[in-house]
This record gives structure tokens, C-alpha cells and sequence, in this order.
């Protein structure tokens, strides 16, 4: 299936329903069908592609279902690049329509974008009749979407997901007019993330009112719960540390919130603590997935988080640092470094399959023959089905030929009172090839001692996985969304002792 | 007619509206409430009558299968007519709710 499909669904199931818009204004499922019409005569036979390069906005779906509509692929750019950068993304895609911010619009000048609230008041004053609507063309292995990797540690590659990807994760995890009218998610995940493009989707096919955070900010985040009557959202990591920080002894009414899901980067288990119990009422849902996957492929449900919650059996009370069980309509693999699969419990490389794996990129695909993508991801599923992600194997430390996920030290560290962050990773080492050095942050007021760190690791792990060295430190870089930068961490490290990244 | 995933099902009895997710490529007369579907919802002229033992309804959001898994319907807009093709009087596909996970 295509996505205009989903606009034809959407007038027929939610004509006189509101699906987007907040207390200025609200589009029902006509209006929005009628805007996207609209503005997919402006693109078809015009451009190539519909660039958005801005902050979120309250009709960003317009944008994405008039570049489907008119059958060119939507292209979303993370506007908080470096000119260089996002000029050269940009150049990637010539002939596009670019839409923008104003703010944004002035570092673009050269590219002559179009501002997104001009263009969408001027698709008002077209007479749809006069210009002829288009007929979408609805082959469904054309590109729909396509997403540029954040980069962290080579070029950023453009990860193509086809409109047969995002229909079958649609189709196969979310069930239409499954909202209730009152229903409303909250956006706050930009919308060049995965997750960004997947809220709207699921969100317009069940039916849910989506309300835009233009950019976030845990208090405007509250209030917005507060004053729209959010029943449902969605966070990356460092969304939900600050909301929870936000929370911090004071008394705001979240209690509309049903649902608040979180994903995007690893969760430490102390904030999902602190945010069950700021949250009594909330289910929480934990989401695994990545952009070659179309978004989700795997959830810990409201359930799971109240029975580890409250069980004192330890293989129950750790599902809380998994990302729960695989949708039924993708199937996994895990596989040791011959290919082979292991065993249930032992740990590998994460393989999927399934109709919303694309595993493809401009320039290549990285299925294998028999359509499995190996995500590079490492983790295991334990005998209940419930898969616990490791880290990148790319991040693997090999210490005296002992291989070392650092998010196993990072689990332990962090579980360490005074301890807010913490990052691990190898570097050269003329003895075992690589050493373990940790660097950690300390929460506001709290003091930590590296050598009382490398005690508790050594107690919980090995000595063998005990850093070498823990360095403390005021701050640890991120990508927007929540995912440390570990290579830039690593890089400093070495810089600091005059050698550079391998 | 032979249906395409994304071809709209209209029904000329009742309200019901449906989205062809996947078809096989033969010819098929797909019906609602017994009367055979129509183009748009506007050319729904109260002319055709409901047909007994075509009358259970179809829900929102369900899909509707046949017995072989060869067609499988959405229903985007409920009604008081219940889907068949070629005379076969489709089934609800039973679907696990999933927690919504953004």
C-alpha cells in the first residue's frame, strides 16, 4: 500500500474528526485530505523531492503527505547542523522544494526556500478545480521517506524507507480509528528522527489528535499536557530525564497523560524509576527500533513495567532494562560472529526481518539474500522472549581478547549513587590491546570517587571489566535525541594522550 | 473488477467504507450488504435494499478476510452491511492490540 492511501482512509474514517491542531486552531480529517490535495498540485512535476529543514510545526504532516501524494519522496533535515553540513545534505537532493523556518531561511538564502507558513497560506488561494487535483500514483516501492543518519561516526548516509515499509509497520502494529475522539499526542521528537515520522503516521491512523511542541522544553512540555488534554506521548531519553527533573517536587496535573513511550537511545533504569513514580497513573512504553526498520520492532508495555515494578523475582525486575518483546510481524535473529544463532540467553548480533525492515540505503542495500538486516546492534533475548540491547558492536571493547559492552559497565556505574551519566570505552592499550577508561558525571550536589566506582564494578562484574581509569567530568556530548556520542569522547581521550581514533 | 491495495470500497447500502489492503490480480465482485459496491458516497441513491444474511455489519478499523487469506479488506467508515466477494461473506481478522508505542 501507498501513503496517499492513508489520506483516502483518513477522509472517509475521520471526515469531521480533529486530527491536527491545538487551542488556536484544529484541521479535521477533510480539511487536512483537502490541504494535502492542495499542495501536492504545487510539487507534482515541479520538484523531485520535499525538503523540510525547520522546527516542528503543527501541520508538518502537510508536508510529508503532499510530497507522497504527488509521489516524490519527503525529505526531513536536521536544521541544527553546521551551514557546511546542512548545505551539503541539501545539494544531495537538487531540484528539491525546500521548506523552512524563517529563522532557518536565512542561513539558506542561496537555495531560495520556501517558508513553510507562507506556503501553506498561499496553498489556500488555489482554486484546486482550476489547477486540476492529481491522481497519486500509488507504486508502493517508490521511496516515501528518507531519513539521514546522525553521522556520529563517518558521513551521514540517506536510509531510504519505501512507502511499503511505513505501511506494513502501520498495518502490522497499529489499528485504524483505534482512538478515542478525546485522544491527543503530544510531538516533541524532531522531525528528522525516525520517531518524528512515525508519530504522525500511527497517530493519524488511529485516529489521535497530533499537537506540535515547536521545540522542546520540559516545562512547556508539562504545561502543554496540562492545557490540551494529552492522553499520549512520545520522548527520547533526555526528554524524559528533564521532564522528570521538571517534576522535582512540584505538583502539576499530567493526569490525562495514558501513555508516554520513550526510545530513541538507551534509558538508564534510574530514570525510568524516578519516572514511574512521578507518573502513577501513566502506562509506559518502551520502544526499540531503528531507521533502516521503519521505526518500532520491539515493546516493554505498560504490563511489563508494572510487573518488574512490583515482582521480586530478579529475571522479572530486569525486563525494566529491556525493550520488551518483538512485534509478531518481524522476526529476529541473534547470531554470533560466524553467522551462526545462538542459544537463548547468549549474547550476539541482532538480526531482523520482516516487511518494514528496509536495511537500505542511497547507494545500497544491506539485506542479505534471504532478506535479513544485521542492525550491528548487540544484545540477547532471554528465555521469556524479552531482548535486551547491549550497545553497538561497534563499540565492543577487546580487552585481553575478552569482548566488553561498555553499556555493561555504563548499567553499573549508573546504578552508583551520585552518578547522572556515565560513558565507557576502550582505548589502545600495549598490554591487552585495549584498556577500559569510564567518564562519568556527577548529579547536581553529589560528589562521587572514581576508586569506590572501580569497587562496585569490580563487585557486580569482573575485575576484568573494571575501568582501568574513571574520569569525572562536568558533561557528556549527545545527539539531539538522546544517543551519546561515544567516538567524540573516545576521540578526546586520545587526543589528551596524542594519539588518534581508529 | 480487480482491486489494487489502496482501491476504495463503497457501499451502496449502508455507510460502510473499506480499503483494499491486499487482492489477488483476478476479477472480483465484491458486495456490501448484498448490493455491489459503489464509486463515491455521493452516488449512494437509496435505489438498492440490504439483502438478508448480508446484514452483520461491518467495524472500524477491523479487517475482513476470506477464507484463504487471498483478499484482505480494511474498514475505514462503519456500516450496518457486511462484506463479501463473489458471494463469500468475509470474516473478521482477528488482530493482538498492540501498546501504542509512539
Amino acid at each position: 500500500m501507498h501513503l496517499s492511501s492513508l489520506i483516502e482512509m483518513v477522509e472517509s474514517g475521520f471526515d469531521d474528526r480533529v486530527l491536527l491542531g491545538d487551542e488556536n486552531f484544529c484541521l479535521t480529517g477533510t480539511d487536512f485530505g483537502f490541504l494535502v490535495r492542495l499542495g501536492a498540485t504545487q510539487v507534482h512535476n515541479k520538484y523531485a523531492s520535499v525538503m523540510y529543514v525547520g522546527e516542528n510545526h503543527a501541520l508538518l504532516p502537510v508536508a510529508l503527505f503532499a510530497a507522497a501524494w504527488a509521489g516524490v519522496p519527503f525529505v526531513p533535515v536536521n536544521y541544527r547542523l553546521e551551514d557546511r553540513q546542512l548545505r551539503s545534505l541539501i545539494e544531495r537532493y537538487p531540484n528539491s522544494m525546500v521548506l523552512t523556518d524563517p529563522l532557518t531561511a536565512t542561513r539558506l538564502e542561496e537555495l531560495s526556500p520556501l517558508i513553510f507558513d507562507e506556503w501553506l497560506r498561499e496553498l489556500s488561494n488555489i482554486d484546486l478545480e482550476e489547477v486540476g487535483p492529481i491522481e497519486p500514483d500509488e507504486n508502493d516501492d517508490d521511496v516515501a521517506v528518507v531519513l539521514f543518519t546522525s553521522g556520529t561516526t563517518s558521513e551521514p548516509k540517506s536510509a531510504l524507507l519505501r512507502h511499503r515499509h511505513l505501511m506494513a509497520y502501520l498495518l502490522g502494529s497499529v489499528e485504524f480509528g483505534s482512538a478515542d475522539e478525546s485522544e491527543a499526542v503530544l510531538v516533541s521528537v524532531p522531525p528528522y528522527h525516525i520517531a518524528g515520522v512515525a508519530n504522525m503516521l500511527s497517530n493519524l491512523f488511529s485516529g489521535r489528535r497530533l499537537v506540535y511542541l515547536q521545540s522542546f522544553s520540559a516545562e512547556v512540555w508539562l504545561e502543554t499536557v496540562q492545557r490540551e488534554a494529552i492522553t499520549h506521548a512520545m520522548v527520547v531519553p533526555t526528554m524524559l530525564a528533564r521532564v522528570v527533573d521538571e517534576l522535582d517536587g512540584k505538583i502539576v496535573d499530567h493526569s490525562t497523560l495514558r501513555t508516554l513511550s520513550y526510545g530513541g537511545a538507551k534509558v538508564s533504569e534510574r530514570i525510568i524509576r524516578l519516572a514511574l513514580q512521578s507518573f502513577p497513573n501513566t502506562g509506559f512504553v518502551n520502544a526499540y527500533g531503528l531507521t533502516e526498520t521503519a521505526s518500532t520492532i520491539a515493546v516493554l508495555g505498560p504490563d511489563d513495567h508494572r510487573d518488574a515494578l512490583t515482582s521480586d523475582n530478579p529475571m522479572i525486575q530486569r525486563r525494566l532494562s529491556s525493550v520488551g518483546q518483538v512485534l509478531p510481524m518481524v522476526e529476529i535473529e541473534i547470531r554470533d560472529e560466524h553467522e551462526q544463532v545462538v542459544t537463548t540467553g547468549e549474547s550476539g548480533l541482532i538480526y531482523l526481518r520482516g516487511e518494514q525492515v528496509s536495511g537500505e540505503y542511497a547507494g545500497g542495500n544491506l539485506l542479505d539474500g534471504d532478506g535479513w538486516f544485521c542492525t550491528r546492534d548487540q544484545g540477547f533475548i532471554d528465555s521469556d522472549g524479552y531482548l535486551f540491547i547491549e550497545g553497538r558492536v561497534d563499540d565492543t571493547i577487546i580487552r585481553g581478547g575478552e569482548n566488553i559492552a561498555p553499556a555493561e559497565i555504563e548499567e553499573v556505574l549508573l546504578a552508583q549513587p551520585g552518578v547522572a551519566e556515565a560513558c565507557v570505552v576502550g582505548l589502545p592499550d600495549d598490554e591487552w590491546g585495549q584498556r577500559i577508561v569510564a567518564v562519568v558525571v556527577q548529579q547536581d550536589g553529589r560528589t562521587v570517587e572514581p576508586n569506590i566506582l572501580q569497587d562496585a564494578v569490580r563487585k557486580v562484574l569482573r575485575g576484568s571489566k573494571t575501568p582501568e581509569e574513571i574520569i569525572v567530568r562536568d558533561s557528556l556530548p549527545h545527539t539531539e535525541t538522546g544517543k551519546m556520542l561515544r567516538r567524540v569522547v573516545q576521540s578526546e581521550l586520545l587526543a589528551r594522550e596524542g594519539g588518534t581514533a581508529t | 473488477m480487480i482491486l489494487k491495495p489502496g482501491a476504495r470500497l463503497i457501499s451502496a447500502v449502508c455507510t460502510a467504507e473499506l480499503m483494499t489492503v491486499k487482492a489477488p490480480k483476478t476479477e472480483l465482485e465484491v458486495t456490501i450488504g448484498g448490493a455491489v459496491t459503489i464509486a463515491s458516497a455521493a452516488a449512494r441513491d437509496g435505489s438498492v435494499s440490504m439483502i438478508n444474511g448480508h446484514d452483520g455489519g461491518t467495524l472500524m478499523g477491523k479487517r475482513y478476510v476470506d477464507e484463504a487469506d487471498s483478499i484482505e479488506l480494511l474498514c475505514t467508515k462503519a456500516g450496518t452491511g457486511a462484506v463479501a466477494v463473489n458471494g463469500e461473506l468475509l470474516q473478521l481478522k482477528e488482530a493482538k492490540a498492540l501498546p501504542a508505542s509512539d
